[in-house]
């Protein structure tokens, strides 16, 4: 049917073949970032002052990522990448690990960037940080030239990699901090601030914004792409949301709230993303304290958790949006293990298993009482749930009065005390589990402050689980421990884990390279750009 | 006059002194310390460290102890830092109060200059349409909620009509600087907040101003006034309504203490960076040498005003004699 010979056609096709190949590297191209612009990122969170090597959490993280710089990064699959370190060895029997610094870094003075800086850091942030156990086993920096540092540990450590993350290990000028005064209180650390890392910090306004400008010489060449990274405080997520929507703001993360998170999805000039949370790893779950009864029996325990049902909770108390959660350890983690006890929502059973333990119901159908309590601010995840706890547990004969805090000082200080006989919480993993899980179930940390054991939960076997699993090298063994705790814990039901927390980053369609590695929005902005 | 005056001076900062004390004890009776609001911004903290920080912040002394450190402090004229941002209160405050005077004299002008208007004109005519019209208003702005008032703004200029920004005092990627494209921008961002904090008072002084004009007309150096062939303009403002205004000026000197408190309502609803906002966040976080700054500032300034409109009232009203 071709009026053109064979041999034509085949010419032009191959024509067509070159032409479109030797384009190809331009399309591709076509690609390369543009410099400039200002990010605004919207955040409800606010810092106390850009310095994360004495203070953790995401409200410092956010901006002392863009200011300072650690030894490495990590991707979106737990790998971990260069960053001032070009390359770096974890000893065979896992007791040290040796950074080699980049020779060109320098900090926002112009000073270099060197080991004895890395060595001050690390030993800085020992001291001070509030997560101890992250660097807990290291005893020393060593530092046999200008641009190695060696970090021996007095027992293997296999965290101290992902300890080198730009959220956790934020390089500090000794120049400037190693002057005697107390480093959580430092004068530098939220005026006149030196950095290592891609921004300069050129003003802070207490509980308003932080404005962070291009730092010309940062190590990476070429980055960063932006001029400016505005974060612009507002305790009402409403308003950032709105901010977004009129392109006063061009990156919201921390997003959760389902209405909010629907009008964003069919928004056409915003991008909606939940990849970026995993190493943060949030968990939103109901705690019993152990000490009271009837929640010391397990049975009871049993029974609360088969008369909640999780699909109601994540599908249409969160709008679809959120994922159950079966064990301590976040699903994202390379280390959670699926072989967990479930309990299958049956109100029945429920019911059926309350009376077997001894708790029959009186004439009004009650069999006994119970308080919950519930993080303040966090509606969507915590208050709702609560109230529906509340509404299934009475089914099966439980009154439950919910308990409001006025705000979180109220709350911290009755699940510090013990004042509590369920409680509603919402805590993260932080990457591994060393850093936020062994917190919760080491019968050694029973400390009358928030975020440790305030269960009581006390079992030999997982103390002993967890501190042999913090010290193993292979990640198989690691696992298949890490394995055998989830299944006692499951088993045993200090906690009821109800959902992994949707987190989501809300971006302007505008932006490339919307950072949604495991830290996600607390990493380096460095290879964010405007398209 | 030097007497009353120092009397006046003994009694404000008496009453100062009892604004600072109560609100020490109020604040110390909320559950939970700064400390523990330290803790949780930092995702938890080792038992170790937050016993170093009480006793840092010297929170582990007893009550009354705290109290005289921090009234000597105050004597001495410092405000302390803040426990949360590690920043001076007095710095803090100062970086606030321009936002929030700017507000609140706004808010107070246009409900004063508004109201009144208002109120004379509906007094023209006691029974006219325009005056029935604005009765019904001011009750409207007089019993809606602030909060209320500015979320449903909020909403209206957000989504549905554009036009006017919603949050903050100025555009986001502003480098401030005061200059005309500034003080445009900053005045955008003014009008919002502004007029909701003034409804309230506005309606109030409208019915003020209104009443207040109908009781003068009827006196009898107005008859004289009319009498006399003097147009109904200049019978009304030139005579009527400076008697009218006393009222209206006792009204606003008193009640200057209720707008500063709302103030807090339009700062956190409209996001605007003042110090109602800066003390209703404190407070959540225990910020205590925060918390007192703020009130102890306020109160000054309350009670300073209280003194202006006994001034003015004397300047407005001759027959005012000193007692």
């Amino acid at each position: 049917m071709s009026n053109l010979s064979f041999a034509r056609r085949a010419t032009w096709g191959v024509a067509l073949a070159i032409g479109i190949a030797s384009t190809w590297p331009l399309m591709a191209k076509a690609q390369t970032p543009n410099r400039g612009g200002t990010l605004v990122v919207g955040s409800t969170q606010t810092p106390r002052h850009v310095n994360g090597a004495v203070q953790s959490g995401i409200a410092t993280a956010m901006p002392s990522t863009q200011i300072f710089a650690s030894p490495l990064r990590f991707d979106d699959k737990w790998n971990p990448q260069p960053y001032l370190a070009e390359s770096w060895k974890l000893a065979e029997d896992g007791k040290s690990l040796t950074l080699n610094l980049r020779k060109n870094a320098v900090f926002h003075d112009g000073k270099p960037i060197t080991s004895a800086d890395v060595a001050f850091s690390i030993m800085a942030i020992k001291a001070n940080h509030p997560f101890q156990t992250m660097l807990g086993p290291v005893e020393k920096v060593e530092t046999p030239d200008p641009y190695t540092a060696i970090i021996r540990m007095n027992a293997p450590h296999p965290a101290i990699v992902l300890a080198m993350s730009p959220a956790l290990c934020p390089i500090l000028p000794k120049h400037i901090y190693d002057d005697g005064k107390d480093l959580k209180s430092h004068p530098r650390n939220s005026t006149d601030v030196v950095g290592s890392g891609p921004f300069r910090l050129t003003e802070f306004q207490a509980g308003r914004r932080v404005v962070m400008e291009r730092f010309d010489k940062f190590f990476l060449p070429g980055k960063p792409y932006l001029d400016k990274v505005i974060m612009n405080i507002t305790p009402d997520a409403a308003s950032l949301v709105l901010g977004l929507e009129r392109g006063d703001i061009q990156m919201l993360p921390f997003v959760t709230l389902p209405t909010n998170l629907k009008r964003l999805q069919t928004d056409p000039k915003i991008d909606l993303k939940a990849k970026g949370y995993d190493g943060i790893g949030a968990m939103n779950w109901l705690a019993f304290n152990l000490t009271k009864k009837p929640l010391s029996d397990v049975q009871v325990r049993k029974a609360i958790a088969t008369a909640i049902d999780k699909k109601f909770i994540t599908k249409a108390l969160m709008g679809g949006f959120a994922t159950e959660a079966n064990g301590p350890i976040v699903a994202g983690s390379p280390l959670s293990s699926k072989d967990v006890t479930l309990y299958p929502f049956d109100l029945k059973k429920a019911a059926a298993m309350l009376d077997a333990a001894g708790y029959k119901a009186n004439a009004d159908g009650e069999r006994f009482k119970l308080t919950i309590d519930y993080l303040p601010n966090v509606d969507d995840q915590q208050r709702n749930v609560a109230e529906y706890i509340r509404g299934q547990l009475k089914k099966v004969g439980i009154a439950v009065e919910v308990r409001a805090s006025a705000d979180f000082p109220s709350w911290a200080k009755r699940m510090a005390s013990k004042d509590f006989d369920m409680g509603m919480d919402l805590v993260f993993n932080w990457g591994d589990p060393i850093i936020g899980v062994h917190r919760t179930y080491l019968s050694t940390n029973i400390k009358p402050i928030v975020w440790t054991n305030t269960q009581s939960y006390n079992n030999p076997k997982v103390d002993e689980l967890l501190n042999t699993a913090g010290g193993l090298l292979d990640p198989t063994k690691r696992k298949a421990y890490y394995a055998t705790f989830e299944k006692i814990v499951t088993d045993e039901l200090p906690i009821v884990f109800i959902n992994q927390v949707p987190y989501h980053t809300a971006s302007s369609k505008k932006l490339a390279n919307v950072p949604n590695t495991i830290w996600g929005p607390l990493s380096p902005y460095d290879e964010v750009y405007f398209k | 006059m030097l007497r009353s005056l120092i009397s006046r001076l003994l009694q404000g900062l008496a009453l100062v002194l009892a604004v600072v004390v109560l609100n020490f004890i109020l604040v110390h009776a909320a559950p939970g310390d700064p400390v523990e609001t330290i803790a949780g911004a930092s995702g938890g903290m080792s038992p170790e460290l937050m016993a170093q920080l009480r006793t840092q912040y010297g929170l582990d002394k007893p009550l009354p102890v705290q109290l005289g450190v921090y009234l000597s402090q105050v004597a001495r004229g410092d405000l302390g830092f803040s426990y949360f941002f590690n920043l001076p209160v007095s710095e803090m405050i100062a970086e606030r109060v321009p936002a929030t005077l700017l507000l609140v004299v706004s808010a107070v002008l246009l409900a004063f200059v508004v109201g009144t208007g208002i109120g004379v004109l509906s007094a023209r005519k006691p029974n006219g349409l325009l005056s029935q019209f604005i009765t019904v208003l001011s009750l409207v702005g007089f019993a809606a909620p602030i909060f209320w008032v500015g979320i449903m703004l909020v909403i209206l200029f957000a989504s549905i009509w554009p036009i006017l920004p919603v949050a903050g005092m100025r555009s986001i990627d502003s480098s401030g600087g005061g200059g005309w494209a500034d003080m445009v921008d900053v005045a955008q961002h003014l009008i919002l907040p502004a007029f909701t904090l003034s409804l309230v008072y506005l309606a109030q002084y409208s019915r003020l101003a209104r009443s207040a004009m109908l009781d003068v007309l009827g006196s009898d150096f107005i008859r004289t006034a009319r009498a006399k062939g003097l147009t109904e303009s200049v019978v009304l403002y030139k005579h009527a309504l400076r008697n009218a205004l006393l009222p209206v000026v006792t009204v606003l000197g008193l009640q200057f203490g209720n707008v500063l408190a709302g103030a807090i309502l339009v700062e956190t609803v409209f996001n605007w960076p003042g110090l109602g906002r800066l003390a209703f966040e404190s407070v959540l976080r225990r910020d205590y040498p925060t918390i007192l700054g703020v009130l102890l500032f306020s109160s000054i300034v309350v009670v300073v005003m209280n003194q202006v409109t006994d001034l003015a009232y004397r300047l407005i009203d001759p027959r005012i004699k000193t007692s």
